[in-house]
């Protein structure tokens, strides 16, 4: 008789714990799973998939993200190896999409372009949205001449018509994707102050942040609180439009040859370099623009059903067609 | 009225003087010495001679401080000078009007496709809300504007003149030359204008006039046509007259699709040539006429229907 637990104690606790764990474990995922059951039939999910043009967007971004982070995995082949004996070869159960002029894989190349087109807009759209959001911010709280100064800058980047200025800020910065963000980004923030800061003007004026403006709370806290909270709707859904026209322009800018260079896999480039053989491998342009036509088709989709659902105020605007 | 009219001029202004600012510097933005550049393209190649650079740099003004450069520059541009190209010695003012007829002819064939598709459609759209022709209406229209117009172009060159043989594929001088280039900027306009007058439509059935000549017992179809499209369609083509500045954008893409000369093509080629009097001139006179027409179109709009307040300029 001794005071050491036996080994088949050991494994009863062993065993207790364990069915513990998995106890909380279901309880966790069973509520995890109610919630998501409720979020499924709250009101706005349920505006939202109430039109099946929603879904479709959604389902169209969901599956560009996925394509573009696992890329690797779903590309049959190295999209920058070329096979110069395999040019401009239809498609067949090697490459389903054909080859291209240098005989790489077309649709390896059309996978790992949903990660460059994805990139650069999450980039460009990120950077609008932070300046705007910046400048929006600092013009409607500030006001007099700060918010004049700045909604005047706007103005005149506002005066060159869609893309003209990307175009030729790119031109002038030289060939590349770096600078196809850059040009689109400093042409792209114009909208989002325009927004929030309207938000601020509109939310200044409520009751309950003069309350708290009385009560002292500082500029800060009152913009992350009740001013930023109010703006997120009408900023989302113009994101994801946003994306859209990032997605576009990009793939525009590159096709004019400002953008990504050859061997990136860019849709745009693609359907550039591709051209000279419209006549004898259809293929080749074709399959990069229905991509880029899914993808800019996605976020529009999404966006216009983002809008229904958060920003319900808001009339049907028709966003500037760039390029 | 003429407060708010003053006001808005002198806003205008101030942005035409930040326009000509930023214009001006986008010269700046450029890596490396546009003197040498040019000088290296004109020699064939050749790296030109330090002395040579100077010549270049004393002749074209590019010694001087910025502000003096800059104030050259409007003084000049107030003038009518626009500064000549670096590579052809032209004035840059006589190659944009020597390219100015193919893009408009292209923006008006342009504009012409896509009234004749995107009044039916947007029309019928709004009569049958809610209904299959309308989802469908919305569906091509979603379809056009998400189409980049590069690869559409692409796309009509291969069944209208590969495939089919009827059409040229590209080039430029008659009628045929002309069409699958306006379809292809019309398609991305038409959808635009196809949701514009949709909504406008819509908002327009719900007035009470139109409530009223439906009681009178008019029939359905005057009273679309008649009442309704036609104030429908005085707030889109206020827009669309707005969006004419955009269609250099589609003209830079659609004219190097199909090979047309025009401003598209000039600008573009004269960015890869770094050709910066060009790219100056061009971009000045599209901002320009866009502030123009914004002005007008406001005080315009103020003026025949005072209920519009517009607030002080870009509110």
């Amino acid at each position: 008789m001794t005071d050491e637990p036996t080994v088949s104690d050991r494994l009863k606790s062993i065993g207790d714990r364990l069915r513990s764990v998995g106890v909380q474990a279901r309880s966790k995922l069973g509520e995890a799973r109610s919630r998501l059951v409720a979020a499924y039939h709250s009101r706005p999910v349920r505006q939202f998939r109430s039109n099946t043009l929603n879904v479709i967007g959604l389902v169209i971004v969901l599956t560009l993200i996925l394509t573009a982070i696992f890329a690797p995995m779903l590309a049959p082949h190295d999209p920058e190896e070329q096979h110069l004996r395999d040019r401009l070869e239809g498609p067949s159960a090697e490459h389903p999409l054909g080859t291209d002029q240098l005989g790489q894989d077309v649709l390896s190349r059309l996978i790992f372009g949903a990660r460059v087109s994805l990139k650069i807009g999450v980039a460009v759209v990120g950077i609008s949205l932070a300046i705007g959001t910046a400048v929006g911010v600092t013009a409607g709280y500030a006001g007099g001449y700060v918010d004049e100064g700045l909604m005047r800058l706007v103005d005149v980047l506002l005066a060159f018509p869609g893309l003209l200025l990307a175009l030729v800020i790119a031109g002038i910065l030289g060939p590349s994707l770096t600078n196809i963000m850059i040009a689109l980004a400093i042409v792209g923030w114009t909208s989002y102050a325009r927004v929030v800061r309207g938000s601020v003007l509109s939310v200044k004026e409520e009751e309950y942040v003069k309350a708290s403006q009385l009560m002292g709370t500082g500029r800060l806290r009152i913009v992350g609180r009740h001013v930023l909270p109010n703006v997120m709707g009408p900023v989302v859904v113009l994101a994801t439009l946003d994306m859209a026209t990032v997605i576009l322009s990009t793939a525009g800018l590159s096709f004019l040859g400002l953008g990504a260079q050859p061997p990136t896999p860019e849709w745009g480039t693609m359907i550039s370099e591709g051209r000279y053989y419209l006549r004898s491998a259809w293929w080749v342009v074709n399959f990069p623009g229905l991509a880029i036509m899914f993808a800019v088709l996605g976020f529009n989709l999404l966006g216009d059903g983002l809008r229904d659902v958060l920003d319900p105020r808001e009339e049907e605007s028709v966003q500037n067609k760039g390029l | 009225m003429w407060k708010y009219i003053v006001r808005r001029i002198i806003s205008g202004l101030a942005v035409l003087l930040g326009v000509s600012v930023l214009t001006f510097s986008l010269t700046f933005f450029t890596p490396g010495d546009p003197a040498r550049t040019i000088l290296r393209k004109q020699m064939g190649g050749r790296s030109p001679s330090q002395a040579a650079i100077e010549r270049f740099r004393e002749a074209n003004g590019l010694n001087d401080s910025i502000p003096v450069q800059y104030v050259n520059w409007v003084t000049d541009v107030m003038q009518g000078d626009l500064g000549a190209s670096y590579h052809s010695e032209t004035a840059v003012t006589t190659l944009i009007g020597q390219n100015l007829m193919p893009t408009v002819e292209l923006a008006v064939a342009g504009l012409a496709v896509a009234l004749v598709v995107a009044i039916p459609t947007g029309v019928i759209s709004a009569v049958h809300k809610g209904g299959r022709l309308d989802y469908g209406s919305q569906v091509l229209a979603l379809l056009g504007l998400s189409m980049p117009n590069f690869w559409l172009g692409y796309l009509l060159m291969l069944v209208f003149a590969v495939q089919l043989g009827v059409l040229p594929t590209h080039g430029f001088g008659t009628f045929g030359h002309l069409v699958l280039p306006a379809v292809t900027l019309g398609t991305g306009m038409a959808a635009v204008i196809t949701r514009l007058l949709r909504s406008s439509m819509l908002e327009v059935l719900d007035e009470e006039y139109i409530q009223t000549a439906r009681s009178k017992g008019l029939k359905e179809r005057i009273v679309v046509y008649k009442h309704t499209l036609r104030n429908a369609l005085i707030p889109v083509i206020t827009i669309v007259g707005l969006q004419f500045g955009y269609l250099l954008n589609g003209a830079v893409i659609i004219e190097m699709v199909f090979q047309r000369p025009g401003l598209g093509s000039l600008l573009i080629d004269a960015i890869f040539a770094r050709n910066y009097p060009v790219v100056q001139g061009l971009v000045l006179i599209v901002a320009v006429v866009f502030v123009v027409t914004n002005l007008l179109v406001d005080i315009t709009y103020r003026y025949v229907d005072p209920r519009i307040s517009l607030g002080g300029g870009g509110e």
